[in-house]
C-alpha cells in the first residue's frame, strides 16, 4: 500500500506545475533576478560526524549587494562557502542562484560556469605560471578540453586581462612568476582571476589576512568598487576592515544566522554582544 | 600591443630546445644508420647491427619516459604502471609478428602459433583474429592501452584519487596483467611470451636494413610525438594542466572539469607507451610477460626523474643515460644493478630534483648565492 503511495506521490512531484524538468531547463540560461535576489540558502544543515556545521542555515543576498559574514571559528562561514561552490552537500536544506539555478545539483566545474567566483582564504594561485596565465586561465571562456587544447587568446580577452592586472595593480608584473608575488599581491591576484571569468557573485575568504594598512585600504576600495555591478559576499575576521566596506552584515553563530543588519545595529544587537563581542565587551 | 603578447605568450614556453634537438636527435640517427649500411666493417667508424638495435631500444625507452613525463611531470599523476601500457602495445605487435611465422614455426602448422599446437589448440582464439593485417594490429597497439587507461582514468580521476594511492593502484594494475599474461589459458603464450619472429611486412628481421629500417623508424616517431606533446604542452590544454597539478581544488572552481584533462592525458600517455612497446618487440624480438613487473614500471619513473621531469627532452635524455648505464653496469656486475638504480634515485632525488635538465639552474643560483655572500662579506 505506501509503495503505491509512494510512487504515486513520485508521480505527483513529477507533474508538478509549479517546476521545469531538469532536462527541459537551458543550461545556460541566465540568471533570473527579477526578484532582485540572487542568492537563496534555505534550511541548509550539515554535520560532519555529528558536529553541526551547519544548522538550519538562512540566507538570503540581494542582487548587486556587498555582505559581510562575521563569526568566529567553527560558526560555518567556510561551509557555507564551500556548500555555495559545490564542493560540500549538505544533509538537507536547498540553495538557489536567481530564481532557476539550483546550486546543490551542479558541481564545482558547472557552479563555477554559472558565475560564482571564490577566494580561498589561504591565496591560492598557480604558483608556476605567469601572472598573464594565472589570468588567462579564469577567463570565462570555453572550458572543455578539445576547446582549451585549440584555445586561441583573442584581442578582446587580452584587453580584458590588461584591464584586470590594471584594477589589481599587476601590470607590471605580467610576466612574473605567481609565485615570485608577494602575499599581498597573490591575495589581489586571487581577486582578479575571479574578475577575469566575469562573475555574478564573488565568495571572498578573508581578503586581507596579512595585508599592510595600506593594501587592506585597496582592498576596500577595490571590493566596495566591485559591488553594485556584482554581488560580493565576505568573509572577514578584521572588524575594522568589515566596518570600512560593509552596508549589510550577517553573524553566524554554530551554523546558523544570529543577527543581520547595519554594522551599528549589529553592535548594538544584545544577541551579538552575548556570544561573539561578549569578550570584547566585558574588557571594555 | 596584443600582438606583442600574443607573440610574449607563445614563444615563451620552454620548448625552444625542441627543435635543436630533434635535430641532432635525427642527424644522429642518420650518421650511425649510414655508418653500418655504407661503411665496411672493418672501418674505425662502422657501427654495429648490435649498437643499432641497441639505440634503437634505447629510443623505445625514451618514447616510454616521455609518456610518463607527460603526466607525472606536467600533471602530477605518478603512475608506477606504464610497463601495462608498453607491454600491451608489446603484445598486439608480437601478435603481428607471431601471425607473420605462418608455417616457419616448428611445428609448421600453416595459422597456429607453436605454442598453441603444444597446448593442442584446434583453433585461433577470436582476438587473434586479424591480426595477420599490419594496420590492424597497429590499430589494436594504440586502442587498447588507450582503452585500458580510459578506463582506469576514468575511474580513478571522477572519485578524485589522487597521490599515492593512484601511484599504489597502477602498481596493482600492472601487476595484475602480469598474473594473467602468464597464464597459458589467456593464449599469449604464457610464460614464455611471445618470440621466434620471422619477418616484419616482409622483410626478414634478422637483416641489417631491416634493423637499420626500425631504428630510424623508432627516431622518427619519438621526434614526431616530442614534437606534438611540446605543441600539446605550451596550449592553453598544457597551462591547464600545470594548473591541475599545482593546485586541483582552484582549477576546479574557476570552472574546468579537471578530472576530464586528467582522463585524456593519461589516455594520450598511454597510447605512446603503446606506440613505443610496439616499436621495442620488432627490434629486441620477444614480448613475454616480465614486462608487466612492477620494477619496470618503477624503473621508468627513475629514469624520468635522472633527466628532469616537466621537461620532456629531460625524460628522453634520462632514459638514454640510465639504460646505456644498464648495459655496461650489467656486463661487470650484474647483481649489482638495481642497488646501482636504488642509489641512484636517492641521490638524484637528494642533490637534483630537478634531474640533470635542473643542473644549470641550479648551479646559476649557487654561483648567484655565493656571489652575494662574497658582496656582503
Amino acid at each position: 500500500m505506501s509503495a503505491l503511495e509512494n510512487s504515486l506521490q513520485g508521480l505527483r512531484e513529477t507533474f508538478r506545475r509549479d517546476q521545469v524538468w531538469p532536462f527541459l531547463i537551458d543550461k545556460q540560461s541566465k540568471v533570473d533576478v527579477s526578484n532582485q535576489m540572487i542568492l537563496y540558502v534555505e534550511g541548509l544543515n550539515l554535520s560532519f560526524d555529528g558536529f553541526k556545521a551547519l544548522n538550519d542555515l538562512n540566507l538570503y543576498v540581494n542582487d548587486g549587494e556587498l555582505r559581510c559574514l562575521i563569526g568566529a571559528n567553527g560558526a560555518g562561514k567556510t561551509t557555507l562557502m564551500d556548500v555555495i561552490t559545490g564542493k560540500s552537500k549538505p544533509d538537507a536544506g536547498s540553495v538557489y542562484f536567481g530564481q532557476t539555478h539550483n546550486l546543490l545539483t551542479k558541481d564545482e566545474a558547472d557552479i563555477a560556469q554559472l558565475g560564482i567566483g571564490r577566494k580561498f582564504q589561504k591565496p591560492t594561485v598557480f604558483e608556476e605560471q605567469t601572472v598573464f596565465d594565472n589570468l588567462e586561465l579564469s577567463l570565462k571562456t570555453d572550458k572543455r578540453v578539445i576547446q582549451t587544447l585549440f584555445a586561441r587568446l583573442s584581442p578582446s580577452e587580452i584587453d580584458r586581462i590588461d584591464e584586470v592586472l590594471a584594477i589589481i595593480g599587476l601590470k607590471k608584473h605580467r610576466f612574473m612568476k605567481a609565485g615570485a608575488l608577494s602575499h599581498g599581491q597573490k591575495q589581489w591576484l586571487e581577486i582578479g582571476m575571479l574578475l577575469a571569468a566575469d562573475p555574478r557573485l564573488l565568495l571572498i575568504d578573508e581578503p586581507v589576512a596579512g595585508m599592510t594598512a595600506q593594501e587592506t585600504e585597496r582592498t576596500a576600495e577595490l571590493l566596495t568598487s566591485l559591488a553594485g555591478e556584482r554581488t560580493v559576499i565576505v568573509v572577514e575576521h578584521d572588524m575594522e576592515f568589515v566596518r570600512s566596506i560593509a552596508r549589510t552584515v550577517t553573524v553566524l553563530h554554530q551554523g546558523s544566522v544570529l543577527a543581520e543588519g547595519t554594522m551599528d545595529q549589529i553592535q548594538n544587537n544584545k544577541d551579538v554582544i552575548e556570544v561573539y563581542l561578549g569578550e570584547e565587551a566585558a574588557e571594555a | 600591443m596584443s600582438k606583442l603578447i600574443n607573440w610574449f605568450t607563445e614563444g615563451r614556453s620552454s620548448g625552444q630546445y625542441t627543435l635543436p634537438f630533434v635535430i641532432l636527435l635525427l642527424g644522429v640517427t642518420v650518421l650511425a644508420s649510414a655508418a653500418n649500411l655504407l661503411l665496411p666493417q672493418d672501418s674505425a667508424l662502422y657501427v654495429s647491427t648490435y649498437s643499432i638495435t641497441l639505440l634503437g631500444k634505447y629510443l623505445c625507452y625514451a618514447m616510454l619516459a616521455l609518456a610518463v613525463d607527460i603526466i607525472w611531470g606536467y600533471c602530477g599523476i605518478l603512475s608506477l604502471g606504464h610497463g601495462a601500457f608498453f607491454a600491451l602495445g608489446g603484445y598486439a605487435m608480437g601478435m603481428y609478428l607471431m601471425r607473420q611465422i605462418g608455417d616457419r614455426g616448428v611445428y609448421g602448422h600453416p595459422e597456429l602459433p607453436d605454442f598453441m599446437v603444444f597446448l593442442d589448440w584446434q583453433e585461433l582464439p577470436w582476438f587473434w583474429l586479424g591480426m595477420d593485417q599490419f594496420w590492424f594490429a597497429m590499430v589494436v597497439a594504440v586502442v587498447v592501452p588507450g582503452l585500458l587507461a580510459f578506463v582506469f582514468g576514468w575511474l580513478a580521476f571522477r572519485s578524485r584519487v589522487t597521490g599515492v594511492y593512484l601511484s599504489i593502484m597502477t602498481q596493482a594494475l600492472t601487476y595484475a596483467l602480469l598474473l594473467a599474461f602468464f597464464r597459458n589459458e589467456m593464449g599469449f603464450g604464457g610464460n614464455n611470451g611471445l618470440t621466434d619472429f620471422k619477418e616484419i611486412l616482409g622483410f626478414d628481421l634478422q637483416a641489417d636494413s631491416t634493423r637499420v629500417s626500425l631504428f630510424i623508424a623508432t627516431a622518427v616517431i619519438l621526434s614526431l610525438v616530442l614534437l606534438a606533446s611540446q605543441r600539446i604542452l605550451s596550449s592553453r590544454l598544457g597551462k591547464v594542466t600545470l594548473a591541475v597539478r599545482d593546485a586541483e581544488p582552484r582549477t576546479r572552481f574557476i570552472g574546468y572539469r579537471t578530472e576530464r584533462y586528467k582522463v585524456w592525458l593519461f589516455v594520450y600517455s598511454a597510447v605512446i607507451a603503446g606506440v613505443a612497446g610496439a616499436l621495442y618487440v620488432p627490434q629486441v624480438g620477444i614480448i613475454n610477460p616480465g614486462e608487466f613487473s612492477p620494477i619496470n614500471s618503477i624503473e621508468i619513473v627513475i629514469w624520468v626523474a635522472v633527466g628532469g621531469r616537466g621537461t620532456l627532452i629531460g625524460a628522453i635524455i634520462g632514459a638514454l643515460l640510465v639504460n646505456y648505464a644498464k648495459t655496461r653496469f650489467t656486463a661487470i656486475m650484474p647483481d649489482g644493478w638495481l642497488f646501482a638504480l636504488g642509489a641512484l634515485f636517492v641521490l638524484v632525488t637528494l642533490f637534483l630534483p630537478k634531474g640533470l635538465m635542473g643542473l644549470y639552474g641550479q648551479l646559476q643560483s649557487k654561483r648567484r648565492q655565493s656571489a652575494e655572500q662574497e658582496v656582503q662579506s
